[in-house]
């Protein structure tokens, strides 16, 4: 074993340090210890990510094969190849508004609730009056689970009954025309998106040492030019994290959706399909693991995108 | 350079002294260490999950002259009767005991599948129809053969409780049918009446417009109401035989029957409640209620969105004849009741459940705790504690023809549910595309139904 034996570069290295024997025999002495803990430290979790991670997703990927009602044994799953595939793409109607609407939900909430809340961040470190209370109403949806969010939106949007509709006078179907329901949804989860990047940035923003403000102060830089300048790029592990929030809660988008109509009409999402067609007494396990793969491919783009921004960072 | 004797030590040497004591876990002892901890950590994790999930709604069983009873109702009036049968069946039977297992209604509907292959309790709640024929097929209900005959469920009802063996696998309980209600007065006061036929029916919904009443209430945002509109107008268009073939894939929905239901849906579409799908069946109810719509499709739950002085009000007719050489006598009126799992820990015990809750005791005892009777699916039950309402449901479902489950019972749920409720939605909001919606329709029915 490479370890235990001495190397002529680790006595030199080590007699620099401290006595060459002493440290062999406490290198030796540890030397079972640490493997067991590092075994447990690197094997547990590297079990779970498997067990838990890699093995269920393999199994859609492999699912996504078949046609399999989920009634009885692994003997009862057909294989049927590519078909759940072809029908995906050429007779499923809600698959391309899905696709539409997951691009939309992602675009929308990086547009608009992301770079508000950041912006409300910004205001908000300046210690306004009532800073306290904005911060908390601005923050309050933000403990409300998503699909309690959509059973309240839904008391506001309702048709015959809502508020939306009674204050404005208006009788827009929010929730039930096609063309302006995701975009009433994505009002809902931006509201509480936008709380949530406040939060966050707003940590990031006390954080930042004032004597940087101070210096571009006093160096004559304006408001603006400071946050561009100096407090943006400060913040770039903030940045990040806040980008990665954005996609992640956009990929993974459902609750909401599922609330109101079961993501149906308009509101189709790719999560909402999988659940539509696996959960329940519908158990079309095959179709619904083809689409499950294909939401994993997708996000899996976005996965090499962040590790690559993430790893780039590091070097 | 040292000169190194092998690769091993020429590694050793550029590895710091901290990180090399773990350099001796190789990459093989490595992974399968890792697994090990896998399978020691991971695994019995996981069963016992499951474990503890079945146990949960398995019940305790076992213990001598007990009976399980899952039920898909739970904190509702319904519940409340569940458990006045419970009790009045334990009372007139010394001994047994039932232990029941309440479970929310769309919980319980949506795991039924894990929940049949986990350890069921012995009697649950179910309906007649499609699903339970399919469940029977794959050997996750019991044969409740030697039950029948009961006294007092008629023969249509026992024919819906029967598997594609021939054997019985369901004891009725009650039903609902569905049918047009409206409110007495507003008939009274605007002249309307009853129509017969569908000219009848348009010429009303006309006047009804003219009168500025919306003629249809109109709800589709859950995806299933729309199914009973689909429902009548395919039975009465082209006859039941025929919507039941096309219910379980014999038959081709771009046919040109199919089409014929759906023009005849969309000519009458303009006669209802516009902005359907951003609404549930209870705003409709409500448009009924408040006077703003003259007539309502739905089942006799829809009574629940009226306040109780108000229910005298209601009154219903069967959706008017169509084709007179194919009549009006069919309708959708869902039957539920229960199942024996397949193993069933007390088999006995839970036959003898069974019986009790198909007799006109269970009605009794449910009345007694709640005041609100079902209508029984046994004919010799007291009927004296039913509404108006609910004796004219049983006199309509007595006159049928023909029963019908809904779509969602007499056909399987992935079509019902992934394939004709969008397809509905889409032809409320699209409907002059019925070929190309009939085509999508049928093409996703092949490949479902091929399996």
């Amino acid at each position: 074993m490479s370890v235990t034996s001495p190397t002529p570069a680790g006595r030199v290295r080590k007699d620099t340090t401290e006595g060459g024997a002493s440290a062999r025999r406490r290198r030796r002495r540890t030397t079972g210890l640490d493997r067991a803990v590092v075994a447990v430290m690197v094997g547990v979790p590297t079990a779970l990510v498997i067990l838990l991670v890699w093995l269920p997703a393999f199994g859609s990927v492999l699912l996504g094969f078949a046609r399999w009602e989920g009634i009885g044994g692994l003997d009862t799953i057909q294989w049927i190849g590519l078909e759940n595939y072809r029908n995906i793409f050429t007779i499923y109607p809600p698959f391309y508004p899905a696709l539409q609407n997951n691009l939309i939900w992602l675009l929308f909430i990086f547009f608009v609730p992301t770079l508000l809340g950041i912006f409300l961040a910004v205001l908000l470190d300046r210690e306004l009056r009532g800073g306290r209370l904005y911060q908390t109403a601005f923050f309050l949806p933000v403990v409300l689970s998503l699909a309690l969010t959509g059973f309240i939106w839904q008391l506001l949007y309702s048709r015959d009954q809502g508020l939306v509709n009674a204050i404005a006078g208006t009788e827009i179907d929010w929730y039930g025309n096609p063309d302006v329901n995701l975009w009433a949804i994505l009002v809902a989860t931006g509201w509480k998106h936008v709380g949530y990047v406040m939060l966050l940035y707003l940590a990031g923003l006390k954080a930042v040492d004032p004597s940087l403000r101070e210096a571009a102060a006093m160096d004559g830089s304006g408001e603006v030019s400071t946050f561009f300048r100096i407090i943006l790029p400060v913040m770039a592990p903030i940045n990040i994290i806040v980008l990665v929030v954005t996609f992640i809660d956009s990929l993974r988008a459902f609750d909401i959706v599922w609330v109101v109509n079961k993501g149906r009409n308009g509101l189709e999402l790719i999560a909402a399909l999988v659940t539509q067609n696996v959960v329940g007494e519908a158990s079309r396990i095959g179709f619904g693991s083809a689409l499950a793969t294909i939401m994993l491919l997708i996000s899996s783009v976005f996965v090499a995108v962040y590790l690559k921004v993430v790893m780039g960072g590091q070097k | 350079m040292p000169r190194f004797r092998s690769r091993d030590e020429y590694l050793a040497s550029i590895v710091p002294p901290s990180a090399s004591a773990t350099a001796g876990l190789r990459r093989r002892s490595f992974l399968k260490g890792t697994l090990a901890a896998g399978a020691a950590i991971g695994f019995p994790g996981l069963l016992a999950a499951c474990g503890g999930d079945q146990g949960g709604t398995g019940g305790g069983g076992g213990g001598g002259g007990t009976v399980t009873w899952g039920t898909n109702e739970s904190g509702t009036t319904f519940a409340e009767q569940h458990q006045a049968e419970a009790r009045d069946f334990e009372s007139k039977n010394d001994g047994i005991k039932v232990k029941i297992n309440a479970v929310e209604h769309n919980t319980f509907q949506e795991n039924i599948n894990n929940y049949l292959q986990g350890s069921p309790d012995d009697v649950f709640t179910w309906f007649a129809g499609y699903r339970m024929r399919f469940f029977a097929e794959r050997g996750l209900i019991g044969d409740v053969s030697d039950v029948w005959p009961l006294e007092g469920i008629p023969d249509s009802f026992k024919e819906a409780s029967t598997g594609n063996d021939g054997k019985q696998y369901f004891v009725p309980q009650s039903y609902y049918p569905w049918a047009v209600f409206h409110r007495k007065s507003v008939f009274q006061k605007n002249g309307y009446e009853q129509p017969k036929t569908l000219d009848e029916m348009t010429s009303l919904a006309k006047q009804m417009q003219k009168d500025g009443l919306v003629p249809f209430a109109f709800a589709d945002k859950d995806g299933w109401p729309a199914m009973g509109t689909f429902d009548v107008l395919n039975m009465r268009i082209n006859g039941f035989d025929y919507h039941i073939n096309l219910m379980a894939g014999e038959e081709a929905w771009d046919s040109a029957e199919v089409k014929a239901v759906f023009d005849m849906w969309r000519s009458l579409l303009p006669y209802h409640q516009t902005d359907a799908l951003g609404r549930t069946w209870q705003e409709a109810a409500q448009a009924l209620q408040k006077r703003q719509a003259g007539m309502y499709l739905l089942g006799t739950f829809m009574n629940e969105q009226f306040p109780e002085n108000e229910r005298a009000d209601i009154d219903f007719f069967t959706f008017p004849e169509i084709d007179p050489a194919i009549g009006a006598g069919a309708i959708d009126a869902p039957i539920d009741g229960n199942c024996m799992s397949a193993k069933p820990k007390n088999e006995e015990g839970a036959k003898t459940f069974l019986k009790y809750l198909a007799s006109p005791d269970a009605l009794t005892a449910a009345v007694k705790a709640t005041k609100l009777p079902f209508i029984s699916a046994n004919e010799n039950a007291d009927q004296s504690a039913y509404t108006e309402l609910q004796k004219k449901s049983a006199e309509l479902v007595g006159q049928a023809e023909n029963i019908a489950q809904f779509l969602d019972r007499d056909t399987r749920p992935d079509f019902a549910s992934t394939v004709i409720i969008p397809a509905f939605q889409e032809f409320i909001k699209n409907p002059d595309d019925i070929d190309g919606l009939t085509k999508s329709i049928e093409e996703q029915k092949q490949s479902i139904f091929a399996g």
